[in-house]
């Protein structure tokens, strides 16, 4: 396979990745994770997941950093200077290890999946139950979108979960930041030291 | 310069393992959210990379389309992250949510000076 584009925009994520992990001013660490995920969006686009792709652009890119600001604007701003540690760099190297030793049985990337049976070279994630869906959405819906008709009917279920999950957080986060009313009268002044 | 072909699994264990480490070496928690979030984006990346084929397209049916003309990529992994990143957003936005909480209740974001207070309290 020749050097592909994929493999390029992979050495722009390692790079932002690497920057944001040194850098000390949230800030612009803040900026450089929405450029992250801009990066990965773009890198889906290749990979052919141009749903995933706009949502990553809209979601990742847009909201997180947005939330992210807002957190900066209520908290600090500079990250305090410590000591490199060794254990948790260890681990890191351990756990991938461990996972690259995974991946030796799994299929090389772009491995095509025609045929019925799953044959040497094909990938098996192809053979479940994703021709079907191809199959079914021109058939059964009409649909162009293959994406859109496995996420609203063949897979509702997951999506009525993930809306159950947002309902939830949303739910928590108004919990956590709108502030309720006082207990009784204790303390009116409130300090921010008070641990509670 | 050819690559081998299990490439993709690597440079994603790779960016994984960067955002693992921001997460467990690091005491500020906003750090620790942004490294979560390199976290999730390579998890989704490893799934939408299993789902590319060779030469395929995206899985769009241009109008009259016959059968097996073309390739497309496929649609499950894609349909299974949309979902993982609409959850991804939500776990930040509640993380980053205690955290402004924890800066109320502490006045810091660093770890181990909220160990301190706590030490100093018990």
């Amino acid at each position: 396979m020749p050097f592909p584009i994929e493999a390029l925009l992979f050495l722009f994520l390692l790079a932002t990745a690497v920057v944001i992990a040194r850098l000390r001013d949230l800030f612009a660490a803040a900026m450089l994770t929405g450029m992250f995920s801009l990066l990965s969006a773009g890198l889906f686009t290749l990979m052919d997941a141009v749903d995933v792709a706009f949502t990553e652009a809209a979601v990742g890119a847009g909201i997180a950093t947005v939330l992210m600001l807002g957190t900066l604007a209520l908290t600090e701003k500079r990250e305090n200077q410590q000591p490199t540690r060794t254990l948790p760099f260890v681990v890191v190297l351990l756990t991938g290890a461990a996972l690259i030793y995974g991946t030796l049985d799994m299929p090389p990337y772009g491995s095509p999946g025609t045929g019925p049976e799953p044959a040497a070279g094909n990938a098996v994630i192809h053979h479940h139950v994703a021709p079907d869906y191809i199959k079914g959405t021109k058939e059964e819906f009409k649909l162009p979108n293959v994406v859109t008709a496995v996420l609203a009917s063949y897979r509702g279920y997951d999506t009525l979960g993930e809306t159950a999950v947002i309902f939830t957080a949303a739910i928590g986060v108004l919990l956590l930041l709108v502030p309720g009313r006082k207990r009784k009268s204790e303390d009116e002044s409130a300090a921010p030291e008070d641990p509670r | 310069m050819d690559l081998p072909g299990l490439w993709n699994y690597w440079a994603v264990i790779v960016l994984m393992m960067i955002g693992l480490y921001i997460v467990i070496a690091r005491d500020n928690l906003v750090k620790k959210m942004m490294g979560l979030t390199i976290f999730q984006v390579s998890a989704i990346m490893l799934y939408v990379s299993m789902g590319k084929v060779e030469g395929g397209t995206a899985p769009i049916i241009p109008e009259g389309a016959h059968d097996s003309e073309i390739v497309y990529s496929n649609p499950l992994p894609h349909v299974l992250m949309l979902t993982a990143i609409v959850v991804g957003i939500a776990t930040t936005a509640l993380g980053l949510a205690i955290v402004v909480r924890i800066y109320k209740a502490y006045g810091t974001v660093e770890e181990d000076e909220i160990g301190a207070v706590d030490r100093r309290e018990a």
